[in-house]
């Protein structure tokens, strides 16, 4: 980065985080920890929406959370996207009614940012937190999408690299210019959600996403339409890359850690390119309209305890926020027998779920967007994978 | 005639009536209000009768919706070369098992399409067991794929609307009373000849059943364009999909929806008026 | 009554037979993955076969759920169909009254109407009457395409119906109830059957619809999209291979049923043979 791109970075960053200030005196984001928790008890009794297959099957962790301290937890696999699930949680929030849940997990970007903006979340009583306090790991405190974790905690986050086939590809990929290779004209597998796709194209064209300005939007934008345009896309997935990349339909896609790491695959490769990468979080966060808010709470904390977490990420196989789980992997893995001892100490190895520190490094989260600049963020990447 | 008698039929219509007015009527024309709103999901959405969402919409997406029209005529016409002969070999041919016939092509839809189009994608994948053996045998290009083109849209189209045109034109022929044939016949007509001046004109109300029933859907289908598609095979249902569920664009994309439906019931109509049928809804349906 | 085309070879029954088989190529994959060995989370590729699936078949209970609501709903939807639409049938079929055009009109509509419109339209309106959206939701929105589809079965049944069948039920002196249940309702029934059938059928199948109108309850099919993200499971192929062979048999049931109750009333009034027996 040149000294100028440096200095305009600094200075963009330094007034987004005058925004997020004046965000924070608004109306929406209050803080008002005092105030919400005051005269909140305990119910003993709880209810969870989460994604399809972010828990054990035996649901083995709740059991375990339900034997420690005797609250009841009724867990739904109810959430599917997040348009659809904001689209749904909205009314009853704006209208102060319940949604029937005391906890859901939502992902950074732009419906997570409508929520903690319109004051749809519950301000988290930190304090009530000590295991958060002690067991979160660097990368997961204070993130730019909720600055000082005042509504959220993450639980489960990725990365979006490069996934490539080694029967096809027969060269390293390390960066995401070589998505724009024509050599791999219709060979290459893109996302279509937005703020992927964007984020890529920034890092495409040397933009920190976090940090990019509507110029810089625009400026990539052009590039990955010329990358459509000239053929090299081959299709632009919402989710089901896994397989396309795996039996050779795309030889290099942009992927996620996780889909990775469950492939099993040996021919499949996943990197974190040298230009960048992206690390999305899903997040626990409690609606303000709960009625065990104090439940969840307990929840939250009652997670970030490594020996907790561990069995947790052992099956979801995502990279985990809570520190020291790699050891207890390992240590698991020296304990277990046969097929799982290998499957325990490829786990513990794998840089995917447990990522080193240069790659983290590298890792940059989605462009927060305020309610002005979000339309004209969508409406200049989402048509691109709608072939408009 | 006793009042019990007159009251009799609207007693009859009222329950079900109701009930198609209340979730098919009303939500349409929900719809048709919430077109001419703006606004934004936060802030909600303002009456406004603005056609903005309307102009917009087509400027935009016009292409989308003529490559949607085009897919779906395409899909519609190989359903009617695809399901004409089983249909008739089935109303003629299949005796006693006739029912049974009908119920196997029906049967796929017990599993759901997710289902079945993922299985779609692991016939048709490019080292799969299709296409694999043809490109080892040299009998496709090296770089030939089914997967993310137009051919595996309009294929999965196809394969997706078809039993809704056999069931229809299998009801018409099915009708179709076997003397006039016989009587064809008697008149020295081949059998070419009776099928094109006897069999095929008695059918085609059939046939204008079915080809409402896929053109339709087909046009406005998106999870084809979406599982088997590429990035140049954007049908106008996946934007319309997506500006509900992603953008929660309400407006503009009821605005869409409404312009998908008009064009699609004109086309019927005019496609009716052009055919001569006796009325749209005389139609055998399944 | 002879067969001749299951004598010799027909090139048309060959060709049946082979799109019969296409229809049914991808249930046949779907059946075999159920049994297939897999250890990742991704299935995809053979790995071997197993039972493994079937006996863990409710391992995961949301999809249980999801199985169960989808059931559920298709049974429920098509039982209130058929008792809504039914009447609705007979009456556009049988009488002449005020808005009977209208009706005809609002059914065709219905079944043209792509299910994009229709799930969006709804959406629309508990968007607008902030109604929340969860089962009711979707069973009311099912129920109002299967209403369609099932009176639409019966007028076309009833309309080729002989009316002096019932004259002379009224002339020997059977009053409505009777003549409704004696008569009328056998000889309606392939109509009823076969609109059930598709309701049935419309309901389990259903993503679209579903997709606008399901709030937080999730139905078999919308289970396996949100899937996707980490892996669609084994039992998904399993579920989906039980409520396809439950559905199979349940519809050649109702179809060897369908078929006596159809001859029965011909045999009784050979005069509308035609008609009835079919």
């Amino acid at each position: 980065m040149s000294p100028v791109r440096r200095r305009d970075a600094l200075r963009l960053a330094g007034t987004a985080l005058a925004l997020s200030a004046c965000g924070v005196k608004g109306r929406a984001a209050t803080p008002d920890v005092t105030s919400f928790w005051a005269g909140k008890r305990r119910t003993g009794r709880l209810s969870w929406a989460n994604w399809p297959g972010y828990i054990e099957d035996d649901r083995a962790t709740l059991t375990a959370f339900e034997k420690d301290t005797g609250i009841r937890v009724a867990y739904r696999e109810a959430i599917q996207e997040m348009g659809p699930w904001f689209g749904k949680i909205r009314a009853p929030l704006a209208a102060g009614q319940s949604i029937g849940f005391d906890l859901m997990v939502m992902t950074n970007g732009i419906q997570l940012e409508q929520c903690r903006r319109l004051g749809y979340l519950a301000p988290l009583d930190l304090s009530r937190l000590p295991n958060f306090a002690a067991h979160a790991a660097p990368g997961f405190r204070n993130p730019s999408y909720d600055p000082g974790n005042a509504f959220t905690v993450p639980y489960e986050a990725g990365i979006t690299g490069i996934a490539y086939n080694t029967k096809y590809v027969d060269e390293e990929i390390t960066s995401i210019a070589q998505l724009f290779a024509p050599k791999y004209r219709g060979r290459v597998g893109m996302m279509s959600d937005a703020q992927e796709l964007g984020s890529f194209g920034l890092f495409s064209v040397g933009v920190d996403p976090e940090t990019s300005r509507p110029s810089d939007w625009e400026k990539a934008a052009a590039r990955l339409r010329r990358q459509r345009d000239d053929g090299i896309v081959r299709k632009y997935y919402t989710q089901d890359y896994v397989d396309a990349v795996s039996k050779g339909d795309v030889w290099l896609t942009m992927a996620w850690s996780g889909d990775v790491y469950t492939l099993t695959s040996p021919d499949v490769k996943f990197v974190v390119p040298s230009e960048g990468g992206t690390l999305w979080t899903d997040n626990l966060c409690i609606p303000r309209t709960a009625s065990s808010p104090v439940d969840a709470l307990t929840l939250m904390d009652w997670l970030y305890l490594p020996a907790h977490n561990a069995p947790l990420t052992e099956f979801v196989n995502y990279i985990t926020p809570v520190s020291g789980v790699q050891e207890i992997v390992r240590r698991d893995a020296a304990q277990a027998t046969g097929r799982e001892r290998a499957d325990l100490t490829r786990l513990g190895a794998s840089p995917l779920v447990f990522p080193s520190a240069s790659d983290m490094a590298r890792l940059r989260r989605y462009r927060r967007l305020t309610p002005d600049e979000q339309p004209r963020y969508l409406g200049i990447f989402e048509p691109i994978a709608r072939g408009s | 005639m006793p009042f019990s008698r007159r009251l009799a039929p609207y007693l009859l219509v009222l329950p079900g009536g109701l009930w198609l007015a209340v979730f098919f009527v009303v939500p349409v024309a929900m719809m048709a209000s919430l077109s001419l709103q703006t606004g934004n999901l936060i802030d909600g959405f303002r009456q406004t009768f603005h056609w903005q969402n309307y102009t917009d919409g087509l400027g935009t997406y016009g292409d989308t919706f003529v490559r949607s029209l085009w897919y779906g005529l395409l899909a519609t016409i190989l359903c009617i070369a695809l399901a004409y002969p089983a249909a008739y070999w089935i109303a003629f041919r299949a005796g006693r098992r006739k029912s049974s016939y009908l119920l196997l092509l029906l049967i796929p839809y017990f599993v759901s399409f997710v289902l079945r189009t993922v299985a779609w994608k692991l016939v048709l994948t490019d080292n799969g067991p299709v296409l694999g053996p043809l490109r080892d045998h040299g009998i496709v290009p090296s770089d030939f794929h089914v997967l993310d083109t137009t051919t595996a849209v309009v294929a999965g189209l196809t394969y997706t609307y078809l039993p809704f045109m056999v069931l229809p034109v299998y009801v018409a022929l099915e009708r179709l009373d076997p003397r006039l044939i016989e009587a064809a016949h008697d008149l020295h007509a081949d059998r070419t000849a009776a099928f094109a001046r006897v069999v095929l004109p008695l059918s085609l109300p059939g046939v204008f059943a079915g080809v409402v029933m896929t053109f339709v859907p087909a046009s406005a289908d998106y999870v084809n364009a979406e599982i088997l598609g590429g990035p140049r095979n954007t049908m106008i249902g996946n934007v319309i999909q997506a500006q509900y569920f992603d953008d929660g664009a309400y407006p503009v994309a009821s605005a869409l929806s409404f312009t998908l439906m008009a064009i699609l019931l004109a086309g019927i109509f005019l496609y009716a008026r052009a055919l001569g049928t006796r009325g749209i809804l005389d139609t055998p349906t399944p | 009554m002879k067969f001749p085309a299951r004598r010799r070879f027909s090139p048309l029954r060959l060709y049946t037979l082979l799109l019969i088989a296409w229809l049914l190529l991808p249930i046949a994959v779907m059946i075999v993955f159920g049994f297939n060995d897999v250890h990742g989370k991704q299935n995809f590729r053979w790995e071997g076969f197993t039972l493994r699936w079937y006996t863990h078949l409710f391992a995961k209970p949301d999809l249980t759920t999801a199985a169960l609501n989808s059931l559920t709903i298709a049974a429920l939807s098509t039982a209130m169909a058929t008792a809504l639409g039914t009447p609705l049938g007979l009456a556009l079929a049988r009488h002449r009254f005020r808005g009977r055009g209208t009706a005809t009109a609002v059914l065709f509509l219905v079944i043209a109407c792509p299910d994009l419109v229709m799930g969006a339209s709804l959406l629309s309106m508990f968007v607008t009457f902030d109604v929340p959206r969860g089962y009711p939701t979707i069973l009311a929105a099912h129920t109002m395409v299967a209403t369609a589809f099932v009176a639409t079965t019966v007028r076309a049944r009833a309309v080729s119906l002989d009316p002096s069948l019932e004259e002379a039920a009224e002339d020997l002196g059977a009053t409505a109830w009777p003549r409704f249940r004696l008569i009328t309702l056998p000889l309606i029934t392939p109509g009823i059957l076969a609109g059930a059938l598709l309701a049935f059928v419309l309901s389990i199948d259903d993503f679209v619809i579903a997709n606008f109108t399901s709030g937080t309850t999730l139905t078999f099919p919308l289970w396996i999209w949100a899937s996707t993200r980490t892996g669609t499971p084994p039992q998904v192929n399993v579920l989906g291979t039980l409520i396809f062979a439950i559905a199979t048999a349940l519809a050649a049931l109702a179809g060897i049923r369908g078929s006596r109750t159809q001859r029965k009333p011909a045999s009784r009034a050979p005069r509308s043979a035609d008609a009835v027996g079919r």
